[in-house]
């Protein structure tokens, strides 16, 4: 179970920063959304996975563990807002430079032959 | 005690000739005077203490854990260099002040002047080494601007500007030092680090931590290589090269060097080092004043090799020699002082500096020559002055050395001839300027100066005289206490009299005045050998150097900064992957000796899904809805992994954040082009990022495996054991938002609130054209607001108010609180906005959002402080268990009111950013034709 779970973040990580790494706002923000759900699963998995033991108290021996639960409840919170700060970002980026690549334009394609014209 | 207030004195003085300025030049100079000469006061009568080998330390604590204090020492070699600085600088003031003309603006020049007593006074009393530091940069800084005082003047602001980049590089160089000899210590206070002497030396630092102390010490004190910034440091008024460049500044590279005698000294290295660096330069400094047709260029290189010969001393290995080097730095201040004044005395009253024009200048001032006379040969080291004295000690010192093995000869032979030259500038600095003819095209008629103009110079030199003759009444005890300060054990027997009877070194010094005499002599032939070589204008070489340095940093910042945010996001993830790699190669293996859960049908599915959805974001990411589909999907699944293992909260935030996210994209995709532009990066880079991708989600998964698997000792219990005790609820996931780490949920929620209100004006001025059609060239569907859509949510709305509320209300209890109910509250409304426009809603929503982040986060922060009317500390929780009949027993507790402010603030921030940009859509757009 826990191979399965680290083999998801671990792939969610991964697909988080390959998109973070492309040239357009857009997918930037969506790898940013990938990559958070991952650190947040990531963070999560800290205290350890435990089945059908809320931390609520019950009388009961076993609970799972509250702490990065706390955590990961305000990151998910604060993880909203980043995104939303990120995209609203690029919007603006979009409106006052008129592109919606990271660096503000195009850049200058050396490999396509139809630019070169 | 009232040595502590002695550096605060000048520092209160700086404003003061500011003040004054306005009034008549003499009442400036005056009441300029007047805090200095107090602290001269103060530390006249702490004198006889410090003679009785007293040291005074006192500091008062500021940073303790980073050893940072405000303290002040005085012992013997302080209180030397503080008479030198308060006197010298009081006979400075009184000089300047008929040095400088009616044009100069007297205020400034006088505050430069104290900024840099004060300096200086601070270098030599800091008992903290950091404290020293900084005094050290300032006086850096005071001296560029007195340099540059003439800022018309083009070599004023190129010797400045060479000035304060040498000495300042130096001090780069010392900081460093300091910091590691202050880890290797464990102290930055002095009184300890003296008497590390041995930890330091043997310590592996021990060479890295001379080295930077040595080029600090030399840049300063401008030995080889770094004495060409002194002549050029010349251009400053007179006054100025005075204090600065013959009695204090350029001392206090020595004084570092004797200050940290006992800790850096006494090792074979330093003796080579600072031995060899002295004697080169002392002889570089003397062969080249030679030659020098400026009369304060001369007295620059003069003074470059008398400095050279204290660090000789410094660097000889006989106590005696760190003796005569402290008497030398005394009678090198008080003889080149009195030097510079009367240059400067020659120069304002003929008009000139240049010893080819000046001539004969004695028949029109007899006193003025007499007095600059009987200095230069103080200079000279003639007998009955005191430059003689430390001189005769300085022989006595180069002889029986051994540093250099069996080539130790050379170092009283070397030291002969530098005097030899030494015995030459001086004659020429006497010879040309006051006999040798007629002045030779003055501009003005050559006269003796204002009265009290001379009277420093007199001064003076009536001390190089009375120490010159009663060395043992007049200075003895400074000497001795100073001495004592630098050795820090019982100073060895030496004896201060004029007679030691027939020896070596009064054979050296006749060898030296006859030498010289030859060399003058001759000067002719050699004044033509020297303009045989070219000369080198270390102006230029330096802005040359200068202008190196600036193009390779423009070119190594223009392959570092490209302006593309790709590669810096690129290099940002390559070094954190650097970074995090090598700790787990540590690790013995990634699975720990955790028995694992059994896996499930179910969680192979989610597992697919969650791969699946991740691997199809990437894949279509350039088809955006598509990929925000996706995305979408993967956030679904992760909030039915929370529920799975047992997280509730977790799942329960998750899937209503998923929905604000993805209506926010949505709504966000409506402004961007539906597709991705087919992809221009190069092949290679697609391939750099999929390996560090690649590599980053390996070791994440890795850690997260190892993690999980290895045994954890947390801290989680004690949440566990106390949060129905401590704070009144059983849902401890909510008890230690709203309690035990309140405070951080405080800042959360604050974050989220800036946030919000962020968008909100990034939003406000935004200019951006919407289209009409899809990406396929279909029109947007014309009925808006579908009728179904509204009827239902307009009925689902109380529905969905009342369960926030029973989420809300439960959520100290079970699965639920302030974020989750928010949430919930704003998908509602949310869902009103989307199914009857903004323009219905704004009529009826009449609250602004803005002030319910503000209602939310002062509820929140009023809640905080409420505990600190009971005595408690910040956000401490209260609750109370009442019974009412019909309800029966319920619980009231402060932490429901925190939870009602983070209620709040997440649907005010939540609804600001969406309603923003939801209202962009309809009143305020613009319209722009579409194709």
């Amino acid at each position: 179970m826990e191979l399965i779970y680290a083999v998801c973040v671990g792939f969610m990580t991964s697909c988080g920063i390959f998109l973070m790494l492309r040239g357009h706002t857009f997918t930037l923000v969506i790898g940013l959304t990938l990559l958070s759900y991952a650190v947040n699963l990531f963070l999560f998995a800290s205290g350890g996975l435990t089945i059908g033991a809320p931390a609520v108290l019950n009388g009961s021996d076993i609970y799972a563990d509250p702490l990065p639960q706390a955590l990961v409840l305000t990151a998910i919170v604060i993880g909203f807002a980043m995104t939303a700060f990120a995209v609203i970002l690029a919007m603006r980026g979009r409106a006052d430079l008129g592109s919606d690549h990271v660096d503000g334009t195009e850049p200058f394609d050396r490999l396509a032959p139809e630019d070169k014209s | 005690m009232y040595y502590f207030w002695v550096p605060f004195l000048p520092m209160l003085g700086i404003i003061v000739p500011l003040l004054t300025n306005k009034l008549n030049r003499s009442t400036c100079a005056l009441a300029t005077a007047i805090l200095p000469g107090l602290a001269l006061c103060l530390i006249i009568l702490e004198l006889s203490d410090v003679f009785a080998g007293q040291v005074f330390s006192q500091s008062i604590e500021w940073i303790p854990q980073l050893g940072l204090a405000l303290s002040f020492r005085l012992d013997g070699l302080s209180a030397l260099f503080s008479l030198l600085i308060l006197g010298i600088g009081l006979l400075v003031i009184l000089y300047a002040r008929y040095y400088l003309s009616e044009k100069d603006n007297m205020g400034r020049f006088y505050s430069y002047l104290i900024m840099f007593m004060t300096a200086m006074l601070g270098i030599v009393m800091s008992n903290n080494m950091l404290q020293l530091w900084f005094y050290w940069e300032l006086t850096s800084i005071s001296s560029f601007l007195l340099i540059g005082f003439w800022s018309h003047n083009s070599d004023a602001r190129k010797g400045a500007r060479m000035a304060l980049t040498v000495t300042g590089a130096g001090g780069l160089a010392l900081l460093a030092g300091i910091i590691l000899l202050g880890q290797v210590v464990g102290s930055y206070e002095l009184d300890v680090v003296l008497n590390s002497g041995e930890l330091v030396q043997q310590h592996p630092y021990y060479l890295a931590i001379l080295s930077l102390f040595l080029i600090g010490a030399f840049t300063k004190s401008a030995q080889f290589p770094f004495h060409f910034w002194l002549p050029h440091a010349m251009a400053a008024p007179t006054p100025v090269s005075a204090y600065l460049h013959s009695a204090t500044m350029v001392k206090a590279g020595i004084f570092l060097l004797a200050r940290f005698y006992p800790v850096l000294a006494g090792t074979e290295v330093w003796f080579i080092v600072v031995s060899l660096t002295g004697l080169f330069t002392l002889l570089l400094g003397a062969y080249s004043a030679l030659f020098k047709h400026d009369l304060k260029g001369l007295l620059a290189y003069s003074t470059i090799s008398h400095l050279g010969l204290i660090v000789l001393l410094l660097g000889l290995n006989t106590e005696l020699a760190a003796i005569a080097a402290v008497f030398h730095i005394m009678n090198h201040a008080i003889f080149k002082a009195s030097l510079f004044m009367a240059a400067g005395i020659i120069d304002h009253e003929s008009g000139s500096r240049d010893m080819r024009k000046l001539n004969g200048l004695w028949k029109y001032m007899p006193i003025t020559a007499t007095l600059a006379m009987v200095a230069s040969a103080s200079m000279a080291g003639v007998p009955l002055l005191n430059g003689f004295l430390s001189k005769e000690m300085f022989f006595t010192e180069t002889l029986g050395q051994s540093i250099l093995g069996s080539m130790s000869w050379l170092i009283p032979v070397l030291s002969t001839i530098a005097a030899a030259f030494a015995v030459a500038y001086s004659l020429r600095f006497i010879h040309d300027v006051f006999f040798n003819g007629e002045p030779r095209g003055l501009t003005k008629t050559p006269h003796e100066p204002p009265r009290y103009m001379r009277v420093p110079v007199e001064i003076l030199v009536a001390i190089c005289l009375l120490v010159g003759i009663f060395p043992n009444y007049t200075i003895g005890p400074l000497l001795e206490s100073a001495s004592l300060a630098v050795l820090n054990h019982p100073l060895p027997e030496y004896s201060l009299s004029l007679w030691h009877g027939f020896n070596i070194p009064l054979l050296m010094s006749g060898l030296a005045i006859v030498g010289g005499l030859a060399i003058y002599l001759n000067r002719k032939p050699l004044f033509k050998f020297e303009g045989l070589f070219p000369e080198i204008d270390a102006k230029v070489e330096f802005e040359g150097f200068i202008q190196t340095c600036v193009k390779w940093a423009q070119k190594i910042n223009a392959k570092l900064e490209t302006g593309s945010l790709q590669r810096y996001a690129f290099l940002l993830c390559f070094f954190a992957l650097l970074l995090i790699a090598p700790p787990l190669f540590d690790l013995d293996t990634t699975r720990g000796s955790l028995p694992g859960l059994p896996i499930n049908g179910a969680v192979i599915v989610a597992a697919i899904l969650l791969i699946a959805g991740s691997l199809a974001t990437v894949i279509w990411s350039h088809y955006r809805l598509i990929a925000l589909l996706m995305l979408s999907l993967v956030g679904l699944v992760v909030s039915i992994t929370f529920a799975y293992f047992s997280a509730p909260d977790l799942a329960l935030t998750q899937l209503s954040v998923e929905i604000v996210t993805v209506i926010l994209l949505l709504l966000a995709l409506y402004f961007f082009p539906q597709e991705t532009p087919t992809s221009k990066s190069r092949p290679s880079h697609f391939v750099r990022d999929m390996a560090v991708a690649a590599l980053i989600g390996c070791i994440i998964g890795s850690i997260c495996f190892a993690l999980m698997t290895h045994p954890l000792d947390s801290i989680s219990e004690f949440f566990l054991a106390n949060a129905k005790t401590g704070g009144g609820g059983t849902n401890v996931v909510n008890v230690i938002l709203v309690d035990f780490r309140g405070f951080d949920t405080f800042g959360e929620i604050t974050v989220l609130g800036i946030a919000a209100l962020g968008i909100h004006k990034l939003i406000a001025r935004m200019r951006l054209s919407m289209r009409t059609k899809d990406h396929d060239g279909r029109f947007w569907a014309k009925d808006k607001y579908p009728v179904l859509l509204s009827v239902v949510s307009q009925s689902l709305l109380p529905l969905f108010l009342l369960i926030s509320a029973y989420i809300f209300m439960r959520g100290h209890n079970l699965p639920g609180g302030g974020f989750i109910a928010g949430l919930i509250t704003s998908i509602a409304l949310i869902q009103q906005y989307l199914a009857h426009g903004v323009d219905w809603m704004t009529k009826r929503v009449s609250v602004s959002y803005h002030f319910m982040i503000a209602i939310g986060l002062t509820t929140a922060g009023l809640t905080g402080l409420g505990s600190w009317i009971f005595g408690r500390p910040f956000l401490t929780t209260w609750f109370e268990y009442v019974s009412l009949p019909w309800i029966g027993k319920f619980e009231l507790t402060s932490a429901l009111v925190f939870d009602l402010g983070v209620y709040f603030t997440v649907i005010g921030a939540t609804l600001l950013i969406l309603a923003s940009l939801g209202k962009f859509t309809t009143t305020e757009r613009l319209t722009v034709g579409e194709r």
